[in-house]
């Protein structure tokens, strides 16, 4: 046993644990801070596998960005943990066979008909050249239009991410801008058309005639 | 005993299944579901990285590479949904979501 495979046990030990208390850990702050800890696992594991540009990305991306998001998140709203929590243990039996059964199964499969242990195919160019450089000579040659549909992903997410809690006051009182270029002077003065107003005349008494006749 | 493909596989394996029972016992807080899917999709990219690395083929990172971007946009969107149903409901529970049953 080398160094690299008891790096990988230790690795793989730890990244099991952490995930391990993410889903039972109580408080989901510490879910949060266990997943961090995944995280990083997981990048280590990447660098195992020479994969160094994409495990310096998991590390920048999901634990700079997304967890602190998810942290935030989780800080920002109050959360009852206790209403969360109940029933939490009645779909174990379930849940652990389901997760027995995809254990085995990939087990199954792996140890069975799926032999490919012999050393790793050596990335002829890549022992050379540097990971990155290999993947940005894919990424922008033959990989450009997904690229592009990937930016476009992204700036989907932020706009929907802005659109979606964009919180107006409808109590405020403002003010409609265009509304209020477009005014025109006969919008604001009305002028308005009255009889003048006369003294009143001294009222007259008339005796109703009474021979009137009715039609 | 060196490493093979069949240790990150198995590892990749075993990290899917702790999250597929995370989902299951956390069916009812939103946050932790979004963290069962976020640890569902790095036992994925596991498992493409080892091919990759046994494969000698550059283009499994380069799955990767979209995958991640796709999982930033997922978890920047469910955030904000999650904000959201938090300011309507004041809470996250996932069974109260039953707004839209006929």
């Amino acid at each position: 046993m080398d160094v690299k495979t008891g790096l990988f046990y230790l690795f793989a030990a730890v990244l099991l644990f952490a995930s391990f208390r993410v889903i039972t850990s109580r408080n989901p702050v510490y879910a949060a801070l266990y997943l961090v800890l995944a995280f990083f696992q997981a990048s280590a594991i990447w660098l195992l596998l020479r994969a160094e540009f994409l495990a310096i990305a998991l590390v920048l991306v999901y634990v700079g960005a997304v967890m602190v998001l998810f942290l935030f998140v989780v800080m920002m709203l109050d959360i009852n943990v206790d209403s969360l929590r109940e029933g939490f243990w009645k779909h174990f039996p379930l849940a652990a066979a389901i997760g027995a059964i995809i254990a085995l199964e990939m087990a199954g499969v792996l140890m069975g008909g799926f032999r490919l242990n012999e050393s790793p195919h050596a990335m002829a160019s890549a022992a050379n050249s540097s990971n990155t450089l290999e993947l940005g000579k894919l990424l922008y040659s033959q990989y450009l239009y997904p690229l592009e549909i990937a930016a476009v992903i992204l700036l989907v997410a932020i706009i929907a991410a802005i659109a979606l809690t964009l919180r107006t006051r409808k109590d405020s009182k403002h003010m409609n801008p265009s509304d209020q270029v477009r005014v025109k002077a006969r919008d604001r003065v009305r002028v308005v058309q009255m009889g003048v107003t006369r003294p009143a005349q001294p009222v007259v008494e008339v005796t109703p005639t009474t021979g009137e006749t009715k039609p | 005993m060196t490493l093979s493909l069949g240790h990150f596989l198995s590892l990749g394996a075993m990290l899917f299944a702790l999250s597929v029972i995370g989902i299951f016992l956390n069916r009812k807080n939103l946050i932790v579901l979004l963290m069962c899917i976020e640890l569902m999709l790095l036992a994925v990219n596991t498992n493409f990285v080892a091919f990759s690395y046994y494969l000698g083929d550059m283009h499994g990172q380069i799955f990767v590479f979209f995958i991640l971007t796709v999982a930033a946009a997922e978890s920047a969107i469910g955030l904000a949904l999650l904000v959201l149903l938090f300011r309507n409901k004041s809470n996250i529970n996932v069974d109260e979501l039953n707004s839209l049953k006929g």
